[in-house]
């Protein structure tokens, strides 16, 4: 028998669970994070290992979702210097790389950021030929000053052909060991933002190193040596050397660990997820067993970017959410006990009134150690003011007016009632409160095309299935099984003021992981 | 007055605005005028009325696909191109620049291109909101011919357009536009000062530069977002704007019909409008709204949804199911309602078998309480 060992490295918590070989849950252990973040991953696989008495070395698969990416932008730690190489000159001068970046990181990346001759017009047709020349002076400019480089070119979602030959330029001058990060394969369309995010790519490598390399020790240690993945934001896998090159993808894969894992856990593949944590509850579409993806720019860091992430909803009400009743007028919330809630709540016998007390107090949920009493009015209406906001929260990230399951997970929502308005049916499935570890355990691969099509000479169909074919050959490259990929999202979206019917299609699909022999031979070609 | 680098933030959210949910995302337009006023300074603002009559005004503008924009940005220098080779064909000066448009991005083009240029930019447009086409001008309703004109890319390329009206003019244009990769930058409409003081909607930039302001006061002060906006139009030459609905958005469809996103939006009315359905008439911008299937609302008058808690528009490519908007509607100034102005973008002109109402006539009762600028108070008078 084989295992699978998923892994979410959140906020407040490290959640460890073990599969089987059918996907059955073996074990499952939920510990608050340490400082020391790969002592607690450590520590809670060995927990695992010793409640289900499994063999280490019958661990095939391990897969880690993990918050270090973001928080490392976030707090600014240990971040690569980069040469920022755009391609499009001479259009794209009239707003340099770093625009609207924050002003310490603006100052720090600057210094390194370059506009060439290159880049392609909508249709795919070069806007300047590559040049090549200056390439090369670059790169020997930033040799031995910066830890990476990202390269941007416009359109390279139509075309990446001048991002591919740039990074084969820099490759050759500065060798094998600096990271290339090129924007085709980080976002889409809208050539500011999706550059912001492969400069932030570039700038975490190194962060992603020590991150994966901590990783694979902590495990070695404990003498699993498994094939390890990371978790993207969109759900999906990626192989150790493939998240060396492409870190920021595992930016937000946390809820969506969650949603995936609540597909998993209930078979269902279009459904409402809630999930509800100790400070926050996202609420989360998913449209053929994957997150919606969100349209809006979304920041990181204070820089915008247009990458893909789960199109959350998120409110600040969470089972160590703080209720207030201020001369009448009840407040839940958006501060939190959080994980000081077995010492703070009232259930726990502390002095602090919070959401999961007010359950408590009327009997919908039993958690603690202590009973709770409040005025039965006013613990109703402060609960009914909650669940108010949840239902509003659901109502906005619906697709249709019709009713819709829902999925709830996350180990406050033991706190939510079994009926809300607008859907149809409430599903708690079992180890719901482990579900973000389960979606990364169980994780599919998918491949992507998000690019501008012109129609002309052709028809709707033939461009979707151009679309279609890309997607699965990504998918491929990426490690999934050929036989096993389908298409989980299509969608068109038309051009504005612009005639001749240009269409934006984007297309995803996923399948299931390949046996390793066969992806790690596709991966070095991938590579190379 | 002088547009510095920080009124281009709170112009950006009023174009918007009076975008009517089209007009482009203003974003890249934005980083462009603030990346050429950091290099060479604020922009002077100048008063139509204060046009000499023989001054030379040139209108300027992004035409094409604002989402080829927010990828192949411009080099910077294109606009100044199709400038200088006006300049050459007519042997004449350039005294100031003007918006073709004011809603949405094109109210950002003539700051980067003046900023360069050291030439002040005319408070004033030939469209008052966003339309989609060139012949959709003031300027043209007032017979000034939109040619000659220029069209110019990243390259250097001019090309100059000599038509015999203003609907050829879109035309060529157009299809040049594509050529050049989706996207040109425009000079059009050449003018005298006299000719833009007769043909111009007056006072949009500073009208803009105003709503985006309200809502930046609105935010620090905690007052409500939507209100301050309305509030910030009274005053203005559009007169009070008018909130029309509340409610979420139940159904969007789209299609793309000749290069236009042509489509309708359903809201189901919440709080006070709670049982009343509006339905949202869009081809790029919002064009006809009706509730409960009665017109409330029509081109040319300003149709905006927008947030209600941030007071931020929302615009048609954002819109989706259980989006919450506030609709408002603002009046257009009268230039924009004449027969000859209806002729053009009315809503029969789109395709909507409707009269145009102005929406003081709609709203009777509120606009006896808030008042109309002085050349429309004919329209109360008449019930």
């Amino acid at each position: 028998m084989s295992y699978r060992l998923g892994i979410d490295v959140g906020g407040t918590n490290t959640d460890v669970v073990l599969l089987d070989g059918d996907n059955r849950v073996v074990a499952k252990r939920k510990r608050p994070d340490s400082s020391d973040i790969m002592t607690g991953i450590r520590d809670a696989v060995r927990a695992v290992l010793d409640d289900s008495g499994v063999d280490p070395v019958a661990i095939s698969q391990a897969m880690l979702g993990t918050t270090q990416v973001t928080n490392a932008i976030i707090e600014r730690r240990d971040l690569n210097d980069v040469a920022v190489v755009r391609l499009g000159a001479p259009a794209t001068r009239a707003v340099q790389p770093l625009a609207g970046w924050p002003e310490d990181l603006r100052r720090r990346y600057q210094r390194f950021s370059y506009i060439v001759g290159g880049g392609h017009e909508f249709d795919g047709r070069e806007i300047a030929p590559l040049d090549e020349k200056e390439l090369t002076r670059i790169a020997r400019e930033v040799k031995g000053q910066v830890g990476a480089v990202a390269i941007s070119s416009v359109f390279s979602p139509v075309n990446a052909a001048h991002e591919e030959r740039a990074a084969v330029i820099f490759r050759e001058e500065l060798g094998e060991d600096t990271p290339i990060s090129l924007s085709h394969q980080i976002g889409s369309v809208g050539l500011l933002e999706r550059e912001n995010a492969t400069v932030l790519n570039a700038a975490v490598s190194k962060v992603a190193k020590r991150a994966t390399v901590s990783f694979q020790e902590a495990l070695a240690s404990i003498g699993i040596h498994a094939n390890l993945y990371l978790a993207q934001n969109d759900g999906t896998l990626m192989s150790v050397e493939y998240a060396l090159l492409y870190p920021i993808l595992t930016i937000a894969c946390g809820p969506t660990n969650s949603m995936r894992g609540a597909a998993y856990l209930t078979g269902l593949k279009d459904a409402m997820v809630v999930d509800v944590g100790g400070t926050s509850t996202d609420v989360g579409v998913l449209v053929h067993g994957f997150p919606r993806e969100s349209f809006i720019a979304v920041e990181v860091g204070g820089v915008r970017t247009n990458f893909r992430m789960p199109d959350l909803f998120s409110i600040g009400l969470g089972g160590g959410s703080i209720v207030r009743d201020l001369d009448g007028d009840l407040q839940i919330g958006p501060d939190s006990v959080g994980y000081r809630i077995v010492e703070e709540g009232r259930c726990f016998g502390g002095s602090q009134t919070t959401f999961t007390d007010i359950a408590v107090a009327l009997g919908r949920a039993r958690v603690g150690t202590h009973p709770v009493t409040l005025p039965r009015n006013r613990a109703q209406a402060a609960y009914d003011l909650a669940i108010a906001r949840v239902t509003e929260a659901i109502d906005r990230m619906k697709t249709s007016a019709s009713a819709v399951p829902l999925i709830l997970v996350g180990g406050g929502s033991v706190l939510l009632p079994d009926a809300f308005e607008g859907v149809s049916e409430v599903y708690r499935p079992d180890n719901y409160d482990v579900a973000n570890a389960i979606g990364a355990a169980i994780a599919q691969v998918s491949g992507r095309v998000d690019r501008i099509f012109a129609m002309d000479h052709r028809s709707r169909e033939e461009v979707l299935e151009e679309a279609q074919a890309i997607a699965f050959s990504e998918a491929i490259r990426a490690g999934a099984d050929a036989s096993t990929l389908e298409v989980v999202e299509m969608e068109e979206v038309p051009i504005a003021y612009l005639p001749g019917n240009a269409v934006r299609v984007k297309v995803t699909a996923a399948g299931t992981l390949a046996s390793y022999e066969r992806r790690g031979a596709k991966d070095s070609h991938a590579r190379s | 007055m002088r547009v510095h680098e920080q009124d281009l933030e709170p112009l950006s959210v009023g174009a918007a605005i009076l975008g009517a949910g089209g007009g482009g995302d203003p974003l890249i337009g934005k980083l462009m005028a603030q990346q050429a006023m950091a290099e060479h300074g604020a922009v002077e603002l100048l008063d139509a009325a204060d046009l000499e009559d023989e001054a030379v005004v040139f209108p300027v503008a992004m035409m094409g696909a604002p989402t080829v924009f927010l990828e192949k940005i411009p080099a910077g220098d294109e606009t100044s191109l199709a400038v200088q080779r006006m300049e050459r064909h007519l042997n004449q000066r350039v005294t100031a620049l003007c918006p073709v448009e004011c809603g949405g991005m094109n109210s950002m083009i003539p700051f980067v291109v003046a900023a360069r240029m050291g030439l002040p930019v005319v408070d004033g447009d030939g469209m008052g909101r966003a339309f989609p086409e060139l012949q959709m001008e003031t300027f043209h309703v007032f017979g000034v011919s939109g040619t000659p004109a220029c069209i110019a890319d990243e390259w250097g390329n001019v090309v100059l357009f000599e038509t015999v009206d203003n609907y050829r003019l879109e035309s060529f244009a157009r299809a040049c536009t594509v050529k050049m990769g989706g996207y040109s930058h425009l000079v059009d409409y050449p003018m005298t000062g006299a000719q833009m003081k007769q043909s111009a909607v007056r006072g949009t930039i500073s009208m803009c530069i105003q709503l985006g302001r309200a809502l930046e006061d609105a935010k620090r002060e905690h007052r409500n977002p939507v209100e301050a906006v309305l509030a910030a139009t009274a005053g203005t030459l559009y007169g009070h704007g008018v909130r029309l609905f509340f409610g979420k958005v139940v159904d969007v469809s789209r299609r793309t019909r000749d290069g236009f996103a042509v489509g309708k939006a359903v809201l189901r009315g919440v709080e006070q409008d709670a049982d009343r359905e509006m339905t949202i008439e869009f081809q790029n911008e919002n064009l006809v709204a009706l509730v409960d299937g009665e017109v409330v609302a029509t081109v040319p008058d300003i149709i905006a949804l927008l947030d209600p808690e941030t007071g931020l528009p929302v615009t048609n490519e954002r819109l989706r199911y259980g989006q919450r908007a506030v609709v408002i509607g603002i009046p257009t100034p009268q230039i924009m309602r004449t027969d000859a102005a209806l002729a053009v973008w009315g809503p029969r002109q789109f395709g909507y078998d409707v009269p145009f109402i102005p929406l003081e006539q709609k709203n009777a009762a509120f606009y006896r309480q808030v008042g109309v600028p002085k050349d429309k108070e004919h329209l109360l008078a008449a019930k």
